[in-house]
């Protein structure tokens, strides 16, 4: 039998990313999928029809897609601003954006609570016209903002930096004004890396732990996330609710990235640049 | 539309773009722009369009001052080297893209707009494609395709910013020709940018020769190769051979060679001395084995490129003149069969010496 030769070898990259991705991925996930298959579909449903377990679900999901969609236009803006104006300082801007990646969620979490606390410099003001922040959902839209932030930015910059000039200068000399370059030329132009950018701001917040406990209140059927409950029942050693619970997480946030992906690879089809 | 440019001035940090420059463009005309990289003709092509502005000067269209007119309200179509079409819509949609944002009272009807696109995309001879999308198509078809959008909107100027650079020689030569039909069909002032005169030669009716954010000379490339106002532009047109010279008491010397230039000492009587350089076609050489008069220049064939109907020949004095680009015909060529190594006497038929003053006389020999 003859055998293929790769030229570049890729037989040795594709073994090495298969044994890699099902090392630090798939066996960790399917042990999960395994301890949790332990108790019985009914003990599963029991547990996620539950009342506290469902608004868990709905605070996580709510908050992060809300804080995503806030990263999505504010993000955008802030890489717009990065690449298209001169500002004094543009380097320093530009290296701040990559802070919510280095500081541990925890510290960024305490910060966040002691600010807008009731007591906190903006809490305090906040308060006064009637718009608590800290310890109600608010604040869990607020931290998980904070953490995803960088992942729009950083998508969308090099995206920008790399669009032709000519596009608008062609829109423009066709007779479009400036708002109308920008919606019909600039930003459908940079839509797949705004979603690309949203997926991942997305995907972190529904996971992030660290920085959302401090600052949420975590109070049951409120601002209690599903993360905060797995390590609720496992403090409880339940880790049978626990996995079951990581199980339930796990196939939504599949189901919801995987959406997302076709409808990329749908764009992508349709706008192929 | 006519296109006047008056003293512009335009300068970026310390390059200095376009300085003082003047021209005018009458109504209906082909014309190339032609120059070196960082000569300003990008600029200056800019600048009409709207897309630049200018430091100090005057532009106008058609006797009317358009020098703060914005982009948008000028009416002009650009072309661009690397297409910038619009990636995210069909090539139907680029070609509408300007009829669809006219405001609604000046809008067409979308049967107008379906009809004007399909009969520019006929135009191109790219109606097949209309539902594709940019990605698709190859080169060739996107330039075609973003002149069709250019002329949509019915502009009174089309601006083409070296529309054939990004392509591939044997498609760059039909689209010139294309573009020549084009232009026939529809009389619209053209102005086009390109750093190749053979392109200028194919295209344009007349050639606005640029160097260093001025205009050297204007004309037909029959005139610009005739009669070049300067070295620069003999040597840009090519085909020139230039040489540096000495000029002592109304004699004119290259190396050892003496340049028997009567008509010539008259005109620069009062100039003692001073650095010429004389410049010599290709073509005005006579070539033979024995030396013919005095004027006759001593060489050696250092080596020979046939191409099609001419012979290239590069020869280097022996007189200290440096290395000589001779073409020859078939025909002379084949009545002496000069081969590499060879001694070769060479007697310009034609020289031309330009002083330090803007024009270069002309000196039958």
């Amino acid at each position: 039998m003859k055998r293929t030769v790769h030229p570049d070898g890729v037989s040795l990259t594709l073994g090495i990313t298969l044994f890699y991705l099902g090392l630090v991925v798939l066996l960790p996930l399917s042990l999960t999928i395994l301890k949790s298959l332990q108790p019985g579909p009914e003990l599963f449903w029991q547990i996620f029809t539950s009342p506290r377990v469902l608004a868990a679900f709905q605070v996580s999901f709510f908050s992060a897609l809300t804080a995503a969609m806030i990263n999505g236009v504010l993000g955008f803006l802030t890489a717009w601003v990065l690449v298209r104006y001169p500002l004094p300082g543009k380097k320093i801007l530009d290296a701040l954006v990559d802070l919510p990646f280095a500081l541990p969620t925890a510290v960024a979490g305490i910060t966040l609570a002691a600010l807008y606390s009731p007591t906190g410099w903006i809490g305090s003001l906040l308060a006064r016209i009637g718009i608590p922040v800290a310890y109600t959902p608010s604040g869990i839209v607020l931290a998980l903002t904070f953490i995803g932030l960088p992942f729009v930015v950083r998508t969308v910059q090099p995206v920008l930096q790399a669009v032709d000039g000519g596009l608008e200068e062609a829109a423009a000399s066709l007779g479009a004004g400036r708002w109308q370059t920008f919606w019909r030329v600039t930003l459908p132009t940079l839509i797949p890396a705004v979603l690309t950018g949203f997926t991942m701001a997305f995907a972190r917040g529904l996971g992030e732990y660290g920085s959302v406990i401090f600052i949420a209140g975590n109070r049951p059927f409120v601002s209690e996330i599903v993360p905060l409950l797995i390590i609720t029942h496992l403090e409880q050693y339940d880790v049978i609710g626990a996995t079951a619970l990581a199980m339930i997480m796990l196939a939504v946030s599949f189901l919801l990235l995987l959406l997302i992906n076709l409808m990329q690879a749908w764009m992508s089809r349709r706008y192929p640049v | 539309m006519r296109i006047e440019v008056q003293g512009a001035i335009k300068q970026f940090g310390q390059y200095r773009a376009l300085d003082q420059l003047d021209l005018h463009i009458p109504a209906g005309e082909m014309v190339a722009i032609l120059g070196p990289s960082g000569c300003g003709k990008t600029t200056l092509l800019r600048i009409i369009a709207g897309l630049e502005s200018l430091d100090h000067g005057m532009l106008c269209f058609d006797g009317v001052e358009a020098t703060h007119t914005p982009v948008q309200e000028r009416r002009v179509g650009f072309v661009f080297q690397h297409y910038a079409l619009f990636g995210h819509m069909t090539i139907f949609e680029n070609v509408a893209f300007g009829l669809r944002l006219k405001p609604r009272k000046q809008r067409p009807a979308e049967s107008v707009i379906r009809k004007r696109v399909l009969d520019l995309l006929a135009m191109v001879q790219l109606e097949p494609v209309a539902s594709r999308y940019p990605a698709q198509l190859s080169g060739g078809q996107r330039q075609r395709i973003a002149f069709a959008r250019a002329l949509a909107a019915e502009p009174r100027l089309l601006l083409l910013d070296e529309p054939f650079g990004a392509l591939d020689a044997r498609v760059r030569h039909d689209l010139r020709q294309w573009l020549r039909q084009m232009h026939a069909l529809v009389p619209v002032t053209t102005l086009f940018v390109t750093h190749d005169q053979t392109e200028a030669v194919e295209v344009a009716e007349r050639v606005v020769v640029m160097k260093q954010g001025r205009i050297e000379q204007i004309g037909t490339m029959d005139e610009l190769h005739a009669n070049p106002a300067s070295p620069f532009v003999a040597d840009f047109m090519g085909g020139a051979n230039l040489f540096h010279g000495r000029m002592e008491n109304g004699t004119t010397r290259i190396g050892e060679i003496l340049l028997e230039s009567a008509p010539f000492q008259a005109s620069v009587a009062d100039a003692a001395s001073c650095s010429p350089v004389i410049c010599i076609r290709s073509h005005d050489w006579q070539l033979g084995r024995q030396p013919n008069g005095q004027r006759t220049w001593h060489t050696v064939v250092r080596h020979l490129r046939p191409s099609g109907a001419v012979v290239r020949l590069g020869l280097e004095s022996l007189q200290g003149a440096g290395s000589i680009d001779v073409e020859l015909t078939r025909e002379q060529y084949d009545k002496h069969r000069f081969q590499p190594g060879e001694t070769v006497f060479a007697l310009p038929t034609q020289v031309r010496i330009f002083t330090d003053a803007p024009k270069g006389s002309v000196v039958p020999n």
